[in-house]
């Protein structure tokens, strides 16, 4: 009986322990209960991804009505693949969270801290299950105002503008998807994602589609941070709570890029309208530039929580690339990348958290000399950066290997030399770090620093061991990857 | 505004009136226009009369912090819940034809318990919005780490 009602479960589970984290209010108390309702999470996204490769699409109606009109959950290859990713840096970020919080939330606030990440979880397996395009409006809503709370927790008081600019820009992401969402509903008076994909190309590219089309995408490309839509980003990771920052990083701007794959994919996959508006193009230029950008800011950060924030920025770039492609290996290197990118950068914003811990600041100062002060901490650091850059034997390797093939496929080996360029910024701001951890002795503050306690490392040690994991053997990551693009194309595509 | 006796014996007068009202509204939800949205306003609205009227410290005796947060919770539970029993009565979530021994006499337990979950959280809600900007005072504010 329960294996039917895993899609309901996996979304009800964490938006109904949220509100009971709001009764029990005592700090450990909690975290137990936050971080078991997290554990539990992880296997039901793990039985939905095993049931979806195996069967094929699960349906799963709201209320027992049948899907136009009522409310489906409808869950793919790809999707089934996100809430994997979501669940599991939500399972590995909630026994990280702990220490953290203890030094950067005030304990009559710990309980609101839990309550919001539990709900930010909801709404991001939310807007991942659904299918049904306003329902989507609704979970976004969810996890973003419950991201914004979280964000405005940071210590530094910069937080709360941070806060409130991702709040501003967030809403209008989130009123533009909406709207839309309610063009679409005017021309085919359906809010079935699955259904849209079938009405809209009959409708050809209307201009009421078209513009439905436009507001998607700008709207989503807000929220998920798209070159020249990024600018709430940086300050966002900078001055959010250490494990805020790892949640956020490793989800929230993949949950945003999965929407716009089904966006761009699902509902106007069929549809010439992509050759009328050139879309792909868009997104490959934006694409190209965030890459370029985000590594060239990123050079020159001194804060190594915003370098890592600028660093997202291009790796962002990174999928949107490979979303461009519009052939399958372009679309599955894409996907894998959501995967690869969330564990290397949640590993390495854990190894930050750490240093915050300890040290106190994660400005390059702070830095100085922890490699022999914190080792397994600047380890993983290392392994984490490596895996930015691309080195072989790391998932960045295999992403770029994959982005690379795929612009040699079209013939645009000028793509190809960019990302290997772009790479090579990677090196740049990787080494600064590196090179300050390890060949520069001490600084007063980091004197004193101990090694991490076993609760932050060895969650850090999980992430960063499977960002080398699947960079060694990547064929589990490949073949989901693979089979979503497949089943989003088309065999042809 | 306590010494005016006009507003108080006015407002003492229409108060009980407002929550009935918002009590109809919230019963009647699923035959005639309403619901539980509309008369959770409606209730808070009488609430926070009484706020403005007899000052916010008094009123939060009536309800206090600790109780409009806990009714947050409870409308929440209660909607969710509903949907669960729907599970555990062998439909899907928040299938409410399961509910009762007809399906439209679930329809109707299920429309009522879930709008009356929605009626209290907004009411709540609506309460919790307007006493913490009313408030003077934070209510808690002290800025204690658990280490370092």
């Amino acid at each position: 009986m329960i294996a039917q009602h895993l899609p309901i479960l996996q979304i009800v589970l964490p938006l109904m322990a949220a509100p009971v984290c709001m009764v029990i209010r005592h700090p450990q108390v909690v975290w137990i209960w936050a971080t078991l309702i997290t554990f539990l999470c992880l296997p039901i996204s793990i039985a939905l991804l095993v049931q979806v490769m195996a069967e094929g699409v699960i349906v799963y109606e709201l209320g027992g009505w049948a899907a136009p009109w009522g409310i489906e959950y409808r869950i793919d290859k790809l999707n089934a693949f996100v809430l994997v990713i979501v669940t599991a840096i939500g399972a590995v970020v909630m026994p990280y969270a702990r220490r953290t919080v203890d030094t950067e939330i005030p304990v009559s606030r710990v309980y609101l801290f839990y309550t919001m990440l539990l709900l930010c979880e909801a709404g991001l397996l939310g807007i991942t299950i659904t299918g049904d395009a306003f329902n989507l409006f609704v979970f976004l809503e969810v996890s973003s105002l419950s991201s914004y709370v979280l964000i405005s927790f940071g210590k530094d008081r910069r937080a709360l503008t941070a806060a409130y600019r991702y709040l501003i820009m967030g809403t209008i992401g989130a009123t533009f998807y909406i709207i839309g969402v309610g063009l679409m509903y005017n021309a085919t008076g359906s809010l079935n994602i699955y259904d849209l994909s079938k009405i809209i190309p009959e409708l050809g590219g209307s201009r009421t589609i078209q513009a439905a089309l436009a507001f998607l995408t700008v709207g989503l490309g807000l929220k998920l941070a798209l070159f020249p839509m990024h600018m709430w980003l940086p300050n966002a990771y900078t001055y959010a709570p250490s494990a805020v920052t790892v949640f956020l990083a490793a989800t929230a701007t993949k949950v945003a890029v999965y929407a716009l794959i089904r966006v761009t994919y699902t509902i106007f996959g069929t549809v010439d309208i992509l050759e009328i508006v050139p879309v792909q193009d868009m997104f490959m230029v934006m694409a190209v530039i965030a890459m370029f950008v985000g590594s060239l800011v990123a050079t020159y950060q001194v804060n190594v929580k915003r370098m890592l924030a600028y660093s997202s920025l291009a790796q962002i770039g990174y999928m949107m690339l490979g979303l461009s492609f519009d052939t399958i290996t372009g679309v599955a290197a894409g996907i894998v990348h959501l995967f690869n990118h969330a564990a290397m950068k949640g590993g390495l914003f854990m190894a930050l958290g750490a240093v915050a811990y300890r040290v106190g600041g994660v400005r390059l100062e702070h830095m100085a000399g922890l490699g022999k002060k914190m080792p397994w901490t600047m380890a993983s650091f290392v392994a984490g950066g490596l895996g930015l850059i691309g080195v072989p034997l790391t998932v960045g390797f295999v992403s770029k290997w994959y982005l690379v093939q795929a612009a040699l496929e079209k013939g645009w080996w000028m793509i190809a030399v960019l990302i290997v360029v772009c790479s090579l910024l990677a090196v740049i701001y990787v080494w600064r770090v590196v090179e300050v951890i390890y060949f520069l002795p001490a600084s007063k503050v980091a004197q004193e620093a101990k090694e991490a306690p076993l609760s932050m490392l060895i969650p850090t040690w999980v992430l960063i061991g499977a960002s080398i994991y699947f960079g060694i053997d990547a064929t589990t990551t490949l073949d989901v990857a693979f089979a979503a693009a497949r089943a989003l194309l088309g065999d042809g595509g | 505004m306590r010494q005016k006796i006009i507003l108080r014996v006015i407002s003492k007068f229409l108060i009980p009136y407002i929550l009935l009202f918002a009590l109809y509204v919230q019963w009647h939800g699923d035959f005639g226009p309403g619901g539980g949205f509309q008369a959770g306003v409606i209730f808070a609205a009488g609430f926070i009369l009484y706020a403005i009227i007899f000052g916010v410290a008094t009123a939060r005796e009536v309800l206090s912090a600790t109780t409009t947060r806990f009714l947050l919770v409870i409308g929440v539970l209660l909607y969710s819940g509903v949907g669960v029993a729907g599970i555990l009565l062998g439909g899907n979530y928040l299938d409410y034809n399961v509910l009762a021994d007809t399906p439209i006499g679930g329809q109707h337990v299920g429309i009522i318990l879930v709008e009356f979950g929605v009626g209290i959280t907004v009411a709540a809600s609506v309460i919790t919005i307007f006493c913490t900007f009313a408030g003077r005072r934070p209510e808690e504010h002290e800025e204690e780490y658990g280490e370092n």
